[in-house]
């Protein structure tokens, strides 16, 4: 085993073991020390095992797989718990992106200010980024949610697929904002230093970072993907889990009746709306570091909107795991067909001479045939949402009758 | 329209709890309340009673907030309570149930009922981060209660149903347990006895018997079945067409010509009569 198998494997064995810490069924004391052996055992015999680029295969997988569940969740707190049809993701998603592309890149200078063109440049820190990606997504949400949330299903799906093309617009045909319809480059990779050959890792960690080279990036933000992902998920599991949580779904369920039982319907609306925005915006953030170079067209409603509706639908709504399954499958689906395209060319092209340059729309076909199936024969999706909401609960048992009565 | 002293034998029981003056609403050309004036007092169990369409299910409505009036005046223990929104009205502990039943279908029966009280800490998303302990021991107050209220509407043994499995005599259960969860003073039930068989029905009946008894709670009831009307309430409402037609002692409700004619119409009543 070589050095950089040992580097490499360590990385993985990261998201591995935030999986472990879900997936072991052990005491909670145990579990970590489990799932981190766990962890690195796999994380090392993966890297070991697989050729390498299936490993970075892999890895870029993860990543993007990560984003999506993080969008996922920011949709399950809006829909899933809340019955919020925002077919908007993408507006939130886009805001997240270039938010943090202007707070962490430098304002252009020289002869590049004649080429870019941005609104401000902060050269903040990446986590400042992300997060002011988080605040100013929700800060939209709540402007937006005061007069679309008087809407209910439909038209709130309208009206938000019409926001979301807008801000994308906005994007698009705005230059002195964010670089109008050329790509706004540069935009930093957290920790990227560690890398380089005159790293800025510290001597002692020489053997950990020493034998990645600027291409091995992807293990280093494959780890602070997960790590966000794990942290975005608790922090919703919590609240969710809740009474917050509670007059959500109650809301959701039945809203008069909420109502009657004193719970101000606007309010809570707003409030699921807005923190799933937040998280959308996060996710948005997080991907605009991975990619470096964005523009408006990422943000097209096919890959930002209807992609996670798909996953979360699939995963199952109203449960954040079914959520972040939802999203891997999806995007293990979406990324494995396109080898299943490769193969049917030939039978296309014996079809029709045309059709082989059009195999990539079967994918999309295929995503969407996925979604139809899902809705008809299993709609509660692959993880049927909790029965009890509070966490503080614990299960309810429904103890035997003592005395039979007449109902 | 004047306000003729009230006549009812449950006149004497209290003082004024609810008060109604001139409450009017029009749907489009439809004028389903139309200057609507009562009043109910504390500790009576009154009876609301009128044909189809005379504006009962919709003078509820106005009262809770589930929609706005277009004039008159509620009053609630004292306080204007006009036109605010549902929730702010369900605070002055005045709650109502629904004619079909309105229950959070996809929650469990006790978590129903801990969904009532209002201003838990734990509604408040950041508490559960910040203040765990609290909302944990709130959850265990709360639990208490609904356990409290699942044994009195005999539901004990469903607490970890969905509400939505429920049959149809039980969900009507699940909504006065959700009323008592809300310790109101006054209650507005909209047709308790609708789709109901005989044997619950009774308990439904003692049970709020029960309630206005032991806990003081006042009742005001939309009903159709008369038997359940002349054997509880006092006094009795009588509407139509979107005011109110008379107010009395069941007696003297039941003998009156004009409620008959309501009921029935104009060439009915004079037949019969």
């Amino acid at each position: 085993m070589d050095a950089a198998t040992l580097s490499k494997g360590i990385f993985i064995a990261v998201p591995l073991t935030l999986l472990g810490l879900k997936l072991i069924p052990l005491k909670a004391a145990l579990r970590l020390p489990a799932a981190i052996a766990a962890g690195v055992v796999l994380g090392i015999a993966i890297v070991a095992a697989m050729p390498s680029g299936g490993m970075s295969y892999l890895v870029s997988f993860t990543t993007m797989a990560s984003i999506y569940a993080i969008l996922a969740l920011g949709l399950n707190t809006q829909w899933g718990f809340n019955g919020h049809l925002n077919f908007g993701i993408a507006g939130f998603f886009a805001i997240g992106a270039f938010t943090t592309a202007l707070f962490t890149t430098a304002e252009p200078t020289g002869v590049m200010a004649n080429y870019t063109k941005q609104a401000f440049g902060l050269e903040a820190p990446f986590l400042v980024g992300v997060l002011a990606g988080g605040v100013v997504s929700g800060i939209i949400a709540f402007l937006i949610a005061i007069p679309v949330l008087r809407l209910r299903m439909d038209f709130l799906a309208i009206s938000t697929i019409g926001i979301a093309e807008i801000i994308r617009l906005i994007f698009q045909n705005e230059r002195w904002l964010a670089n109008g319809p050329q790509p706004l480059r540069g935009i930093p990779r957290p920790l990227d230093c560690l890398v380089q050959d005159q790293g800025c890792a510290p001597g002692w960690l020489a053997w950990l970072f020493g034998p990645l080279e600027a291409r091995d990036y992807t293990f280093i933000y494959v780890v602070i993907v997960t790590l966000a992902l794990a942290l975005i998920y608790v922090a919703l599991e919590t609240a969710l889990r809740s009474p917050w949580g509670r007059t959500l779904r109650a809301v959701r369920d039945e809203e008069a009746s909420a109502a009657m039982n004193g719970k101000n319907l606007t309010s809570l609306r707003i409030q699921s709306f807005v923190v799933g925005s937040v998280v959308m915006g996060l996710g948005g953030a997080l991907y605009a570091h991975y990619t470096v170079t964005i523009d408006y067209s990422h943000f097209k409603p096919l890959f930002s909107t209807f992609i996670i509706w798909v996953m979360l639908m699939l995963g199952g709504s109203g449960n954040n795991k079914g959520a972040m399954l939802g999203a891997f499958i999806i995007w293990g689906v979406w990324s494995g067909t396109a080898f299943l395209t490769g193969l049917l060319e030939p039978t296309l092209a014996a079809i029709h001479p045309s059709l082989p340059d059009r195999s990539s729309y079967l994918r999309w076909m295929l995503v969407a045939i996925l979604l139809a199936g899902i809705v008809l024969f299993r709609p509660q999706g692959l993880v049927p949402e909790d029965k009890v909401v509070s966490r503080f609960l614990g299960k309810i048992a429904n103890p035997r009758r003592k005395q039979h009565s007449q109902v | 329209m004047s306000e003729t002293p009230v006549q009812g034998a449950g006149a004497g029981a209290g003082e004024v709890l609810l008060d109604v003056q001139g409450l009017t609403k029009s749907f489009g050309g439809l004028r389903a309340v139309d200057h609507a004036s009562l009043q109910v007092r504390r500790g009576t169990i009154t009876g609301l009673i009128g044909p189809n369409g005379a504006g009962k299910t919709s003078l509820f409505n106005l009262i809770t907030g589930a929609i706005q009036p277009d004039s008159g005046r509620v009053t609630f223990r004292g306080h204007d309570i006009t036109g605010l929104p549902a929730h702010r009205i369900f605070e002055h502990r005045l709650c109502r149930t629904f004619q079909i039943p309105r229950e959070h279908q996809s929650m469990t029966v006790l978590e129903n009922l801990m969904l009532v009280p209002s201003h838990q800490i734990g509604e408040r998303f950041w508490n559960v981060w910040l203040r765990p302990s609290a909302v944990r021991a709130e959850e265990e107050r709360i639990r208490a209660q609904a356990d409290e209220v699942l044994d009195f509407i005999d539901l004990g043994h469903l607490r970890g149903e969905l509400a939505g499995r429920l049959s149809g005599g039980q969900k009507k259960l699940l909504e006065l347990g959700r009323i008592l969860m809300a310790e109101p003073e006054l209650v507005l039930l909209d047709e308790p006895g609708a789709g109901v068989n005989r044997t619950l029905m009774q308990r439904l009946t003692d049970n709020i018997q029960y309630l206005q008894r032991e806990r003081g709670i006042t009742f005001l009831l939309i009903e159709h079945d008369m038997d359940l009307v002349m054997n509880v309430c006092d006094p009795v409402i009588v509407m139509s067409e979107g005011t109110k037609l008379m107010q009395g002692a069941p007696d003297e409700v039941r003998n009156d010509p004009k409620v008959l004619e309501a009921y029935l119409g104009g060439q009915y009543a004079a037949a019969e009569g």
